[in-house]
C-alpha cells in the first residue's frame, strides 16, 4: 500500500482520445493491493483500453464481488457507476444492471475464488444467459486476502509458498466458458499488456458474454519456484494462438501481417477486430476445436493465451428475450403502463 | 543502446538540472531541503561553499538554474531558486563555526590578485585556508568590484555586500584599495608565485553617431555612471533621459535615473523585445516602475543645437521572426525623433587591459581577451591566471565564482609543481539510499502542485524616491517554506537493479509521468519512440538497464520524472530505490572539506 497520493500532474505530451480525455482521466484511486500485484496491471490495462475506446467514463458500470480482484474496480474509472457486491454474486448484480440499462458497458471483475469457488454457480449461469458484458477474472490461483491457501484454479502439483503440493485438479474457467456458451473467450497474462489491452477493447465492444481469464500473479503468496502462476512460470509456458488488434471505426487499417494469417471481424459498431493467427491450424470460430485445443495444450503444461473463441454472429440476453431497444430504466410510465384498453386487448388474446 | 553507467559523475548530475546549469554547480535541492527544515545556516554555508556570495546572488544572480528547473517542463514556472537562496542568507545564524580555518603558519607562497571583484575574492577564499599569502589590489576604495559599482543599492543593499566581501577580507587578505595596477610588468617583477587577474570587463561601449563630439557632456557610459552613483559622486539627473541598450545594465540605468529625479526615462533598444539580453524579471521590474521599453529602434544621430543635446534620431525597423526563431530587421523608412537631455549608453562592455604590456608572455585574441586554457584558466605566461569577466568577456557573478574555483585549483597545483590537468582532482558521485522504512523516505516525496509564489515588493512610491531602498523584500520564512516544498528533489535518483526486477509492470502503471517503459532494446532514435510516452526531449538522457530475463530492457526517460518515488514504493522487490546523488565538484578550502 502506498501512502503518498499519485500526483495529478501528467506527462505534458500525453495523448488525448477522441473525446479529449487522457488515460489519466480513466484512473481510479491509488491501489491498496500489495506492491507488484498482477491485478494492478489488469486495472491499468482496463484504464488504457477504456481510454483507447474514447467512451465517456460515465457510460461504464463496474461490478465486483469479494476478494483482491474485486477491490480493483476502485482503482480504475472513478467517474463511472460501480457496485461492489456480495462474495460470488457479481453476476447477479451485473445481470440486473445490464437488463435495466442495456446501453451501459458492464465490466465485471472477479477472481478465482469469487468465480471458481463460492460463485461458480453464478458464473455458469451468467455465461449461459449471455449477458452483454466483459467478465474479467484476475486469476492468481491463490486466496491472497486470507494468506495464500490454494484456490480452485490452482494446478495439481503446484506448491504453496512453503512447498506443500496441491492435491486437486484445477477448474479451468476458459473451458467452462466455452462449454457454457460464452460468445467471446480469451486468456491473457497481466504481464503482457500488448496482448491484454486490445482483448479488453474487443471484449467491451463484443455483443454478448465476453470472458477473459487473466493470469495475474500474486506477488505475496504465489510467485515462487513451485508455482504455476508466477511471473516467471507463465512467461516460460505461454502459447499465444490468436492475437487480436482492435481497430476503431475512425482509424485506417495500417497494421501489416503476413498474408493468409489474418482475418478481419466486424464489430457491431463498425469497428474492426483484426485477428492474426500464430498457429495456422487454429480456428477461433470453432467452439469444439477450441475446447479441444485448450485442453490438449493444457495437458502438456502449456498455457494457451490470446483470443481463443469468438462467435461470428453473437446474440445477447436482450436478443434472446426480445426486449425493446430503449433501456428499460428509461421507459416512462405511459409505456410501462399502457392503460386499461391495452390490458383488455391482452386479456382478449387469451380467450 | 548500451546500459547507462550511473557511476559516471555526470549522469545523475545532469538529472539535477538546476545544479548542472549552475556554473558553480551549487547543490540546489539539498539547500532547499535545508531551508524546508529551517536549517538556514547550513543552507547558507552549502551555498557559500559553491558560489561564495549567497546573499548577493540571492538578489542579483542571473539564475541559469531557473530556466533549467524541471518544473518548467512538468508545469510551467520554475522553483524560485534564487529567492530561496536569499531566504537562507536573510535567516542564517552565526556562521563562524562553519568557516574554514586559516592557518597562522603560512605555506610560504605569495599570490597577487589584481582586481577586487567576485572572482578575485573567491580565489582568495579558496586559497587562504591552505596557507597562501594573498595580496589583493583594486583601484576602488572598497572591495566587491562590479557588485559594488554596477549593481544599484535598491537591488543589492550595501550591508549585504559588505558582509560577504568582508567575510573574505577578514580571513587575512592583504588588501590594497585605491591602488590601480598600471603595469603587469611591474607586478611580475615583484616575483609573486602566481598572479590572478580578475579585473572584469571595465570598458563600457560608446556609440559613434553624427553629433557625438558636440554633445559630449550629455552622453554617459552606463557602467561608469552607475559607479559614480554607487560611490556618491552623482546624486541627481535632470530632464528627460534615454537609456540605450537592452541588457541588465540598461535596466539598472533606467531605474536608477528614475530614482535620481529624471523627468522621464525611456529605454530604447535596437532589437526586438524577446531577444533583449536583460533577464525577464529585470525587464518586468523596470516596466512595473512605468518605464517604457521601445524596441526595434536603431539610433541614427544625436540632434543638438548650440552644443546642447536636443534628442536622438532613430530609424524604425520591422522585426521579422524567421523559422529558425531568429529575427531579421527590415527598414520601414520611418524616422523617429525622441527628445532628451541625457543619454545613458548601456550597449555592452568590453575587456580592456591596457595595463598588461603585450610583451610579458600573455597572448590576447582579436576581442582583446587573453588566450587561456579553458580548463585551467592559465594564460600563456604560466604564472598568470584569469577569471571572471576578464577571462572570456562579460558574464555574471556566478561565472566569476565558478572560474575562481577552477583557477584556485590550478594555482595550488602550479605552486606545488604539479601538472595542471593530469593532477587535477576528479569529479565524483556518491549514491545514498533514502529508504527509511517500507514507505518512508529521507525526503519529502509528496508532489506539491502549488504555483510559484510571488516575492513581495516595497511600496512603489517609497521605492522610487530612495535609490538605496531595496525593492524586493524577499520571501519571509513562511513563504520560503512554502516555495521550498515546490522543489522536486531531483537529486534523489531513481536507481534500478536489473537482478531484482520481476517485470511485474507495477512501476510502469503507477508512474504519474509515464517515464518508465519495458521494451525491446534499439538504437537511441528508435528507442525514444518505443516508450510509453515518446521521449522527444533529446537534451534529457534515457536511463537504460542491462538486459532483463525476458530479453527486454527497462528504459526511463529522465525528462519529466517528478522524483516522487512511487516506482520504488510500488516495487515488490526493491528493484527501484530512491538514492540521493551527491556530486563532488572539486574545490579547495570548502567548509565541508574542513
Amino acid at each position: 500500500m502506498t501512502f503518498v497520493t499519485k500526483p495529478r500532474v501528467h506527462h505534458p505530451r500525453l495523448p488525448v482520445n477522441e473525446i479529449g480525455l487522457t488515460r489519466r482521466d480513466y484512473e481510479g484511486s491509488v491501489s491498496t493491493l500489495c506492491a507488484g500485484c498482477g491485478h494492478d496491471s489488469v486495472s491499468a490495462a482496463i484504464v488504457q483500453a477504456c481510454a483507447n475506446l474514447s467512451i465517456p467514463p460515465h457510460q461504464f458500470a463496474k461490478l465486483s464481488g469479494i476478494g483482491c480482484s474485486s477491490k480493483t474496480p476502485s482503482y480504475f474509472l472513478n467517474k463511472s457507476h460501480g457496485f461492489n457486491s456480495v462474495h460470488g454474486r457479481m453476476p447477479s448484480v451485473a445481470t440486473g444492471a445490464n437488463l435495466a440499462n442495456r446501453e451501459l458497458y458492464c465490466i465485471g471483475v472477479s477472481g478465482d475464488g469469487d468465480s471458481a469457488s463460492i460463485g461458480l454457480g453464478q458464473f455458469a449461469h451468467i455465461v449461459r444467459r449471455r449477458i452483454n458484458m466483459l467478465y474479467v477474472v484476475d486469476n492468481n490461483g491463490t486466496y491472497g486476502l486470507t494468506k495464500g491457501q490454494f484456490s480452485a484454479t490452482n494446478d495439481k502439483g503446484s506448491t504453496s509458498k512453503r512447498g506443500v503440493p496441491n492435491l486437486y485438479d484445477p477448474i479451468d474457467l476458459v473451458s467452462m466458458a466455452l462449454q457454457l456458451g460464452a460468445s467471446f473467450v480469451a486468456r491473457s497474462f497481466s504481464g503482457d499488456k500488448k496482448q491484454l489491452v486490445p482483448l479488453i477493447q474487443a471484449g467491451l465492444k463484443h455483443k454478448g458474454m465476453a470472458f477473459i481469464d487473466v493470469i495475474s500473479p500474486c506477488v505475496a503468496f504465489n510467485n515462487h519456484n513451485g508455482s504455476t502462476k508466477s511471473y516467471e512460470y507463465v512467461r516460460g509456458h505461454t502459447q499465444p494462438v490468436v492475437g487480436a488488434d482492435y481497430i476503431p471505426e475512425s482509424e485506417e487499417i495500417t497494421a501489416d501481417y503476413a498474408p493468409g494469417t489474418t482475418e478481419d471481424v466486424k464489430m457491431p459498431d463498425g469497428s474492426m477486430l483484426r485477428l492474426h493467427k500464430i498457429d495456422d491450424d487454429y480456428d477461433p470460430h470453432d467452439r469444439v476445436k477450441a475446447l479441444n485445443y485448450v485442453q490438449s495444450r493444457q495437458a502438456q503444461g502449456e498455457v494457451v493465451t490470446g483470443l481463443l473463441y469468438m462467435e461470428e454472429d453473437p446474440m445477447d440476453c436482450h436478443d434472446i428475450l426480445r426486449t425493446v431497444e430503449k433501456p428499460l430504466n428509461a421507459l416512462q410510465d405511459d409505456v410501462l403502463c399502457p392503460g386499461g384498453d391495452a390490458l383488455a386487448g391482452i386479456n382478449e388474446s387469451y380467450r | 543502446m548500451k546500459p547507462t553507467n550511473i557511476f559516471d559523475p555526470n549522469y545523475f548530475h545532469k538529472v539535477v538540472d538546476c545544479q548542472w546549469a549552475c556554473p558553480a554547480h551549487t547543490p540546489v535541492p539539498e539547500y532547499i531541503r535545508l531551508i524546508a527544515q529551517e536549517r538556514y545556516t547550513e543552507a547558507y554555508m552549502l551555498n557559500w561553499d559553491s558560489n561564495v556570495f549567497p546573499g548577493v546572488l540571492g538578489r542579483t544572480c542571473d539564475r541559469p538554474c531557473e530556466p533549467a528547473c524541471r518544473r518548467v517542463r512538468t508545469e510551467e514556472n520554475p522553483v524560485a531558486i534564487c529567492r530561496l537562496k536569499r531566504v537562507a542568507a536573510d535567516n542564517k545564524g552565526d556562521i563562524a563555526a562553519y568557516l574554514p580555518k586559516v592557518p597562522a603558519q603560512k605555506n610560504g607562497r605569495k599570490i597577487a590578485l589584481i582586481g577586487g571583484g567576485p572572482a578575485s575574492l573567491a580565489v582568495a577564499r579558496d586559497l587562504l585556508p591552505l596557507g597562501y599569502e594573498i595580496d589583493l589590489f583594486d583601484k576602488d576604495p572598497a572591495g566587491g568590484g562590479m557588485m559594488r559599482s554596477q549593481i544599484p543599492a535598491f537591488r543589492l543593499p550595501e550591508e549585504v555586500l559588505d558582509e560577504e566581501v568582508n567575510l573574505i577580507l577578514d580571513m587575512g587578505v592583504n588588501a590594497h584599495f585605491n591602488h590601480e595596477v598600471t603595469s603587469m610588468k611591474e607586478m611580475l617583477d615583484k616575483n609573486y608565485d602566481a598572479y590572478f587577474v580578475g579585473t572584469g570587463a571595465p570598458k563600457g561601449r560608446d556609440l559613434e553617431l553624427p553629433g557625438r563630439a558636440e554633445v559630449g557632456p550629455h552622453i554617459h557610459i552606463g557602467i561608469e555612471w552607475l559607479a559614480s552613483v554607487a560611490f556618491g559622486h552623482i546624486d541627481s539627473i535632470e530632464g528627460k533621459v534615454i537609456v540605450m541598450g537592452g541588457g541588465n545594465t540598461a535596466m539598472d540605468c533606467c531605474r536608477t535615473a528614475l530614482r535620481l529625479g529624471a523627468e522621464s526615462v525611456s529605454v530604447v533598444v535596437r532589437s526586438a523585445f524577446d531577444v533583449m539580453k536583460a533577464s525577464d524579471w529585470e525587464k518586468e521590474d523596470a516596466m512595473n516602475e512605468g518605464i517604457p521599453i521601445i524596441n526595434n529602434h536603431p539610433p541614427k544621430a544625436y540632434v543638438h543645437e548650440n552644443g546642447k543635446l536636443k534628442g536622438v534620431l532613430f530609424d524604425k525597423v520591422e522585426a521579422i521572426k524567421g523559422d529558425d526563431g531568429r529575427y531579421t530587421y527590415e527598414p520601414t523608412g520611418e524616422e523617429v525623433f525622441m527628445e532628451c537631455d541625457h543619454v545613458l549608453m548601456a550597449i555592452g562592455q568590453d575587456n580592456h587591459c591596457p595595463w598588461i604590456e603585450r610583451d610579458v608572455g600573455i597572448e590576447f585574441d582579436k576581442w582583446d581577451c587573453p588566450v587561456l586554457d579553458e580548463e585551467t584558466l592559465q594564460s600563456d605566461n604560466p604564472k598568470v591566471f584569469f577569471g571572471g569577466d576578464s577571462a572570456f568577456g562579460p558574464e555574471n557573478i556566478i561565472w566569476a565564482s565558478a572560474h575562481a574555483h577552477k583557477a584556485a585549483i590550478s594555482i595550488h597545483l602550479f605552486c606545488q609543481g604539479k601538472d595542471l590537468k593530469a593532477d587535477r582532482p576528479p569529479e565524483g558521485v556518491n549514491l545514498l539510499s533514502t529508504k527509511m522504512g517500507v514507505h518512508e523516505w529521507a525526503y519529502d516525496s509528496n508532489h506539491d502542485p502549488s504555483a510559484r509564489h510571488l516575492v513581495p515588493h516595497a511600496d512603489p512610491a517609497k521605492a522610487l524616491s530612495d535609490v538605496k531602498l531595496e525593492v524586493e523584500l524577499g520571501f519571509d520564512r513562511a513563504l520560503g517554506a512554502k516555495e521550498a516544498q515546490r522543489c522536486l528533489n531531483c537529486d534523489v535518483q531513481t536507481v534500478f537493479s536489473e537482478k531484482l526486477c520481476i517485470e511485474c509492470d507495477a512501476c510502469v502503471d503507477i508512474c504519474p509521468m509515464d517515464c518508465i517503459s519495458f521494451t525491446e532494446n534499439a538504437e537511441e532514435d528508435v528507442l525514444r519512440n518505443l516508450l510509453t510516452a515518446p521521449a522527444s526531449n533529446k537534451e534529457q538522457d534515457l536511463y537504460v538497464s542491462e538486459d532483463l530475463k525476458t530479453g527486454r530492457v527497462m528504459v526511463k526517460d529522465e525528462d519529466v520524472c517528478l522524483h516522487c518515488g512511487l516506482c520504488a514504493e510500488r516495487c515488490p522487490t526493491n528493484a527501484w530505490d530512491m538514492q540521493r546523488s551527491v556530486v563532488h565538484v572539486p574545490q579547495l578550502g570548502s567548509y565541508s572539506a574542513g
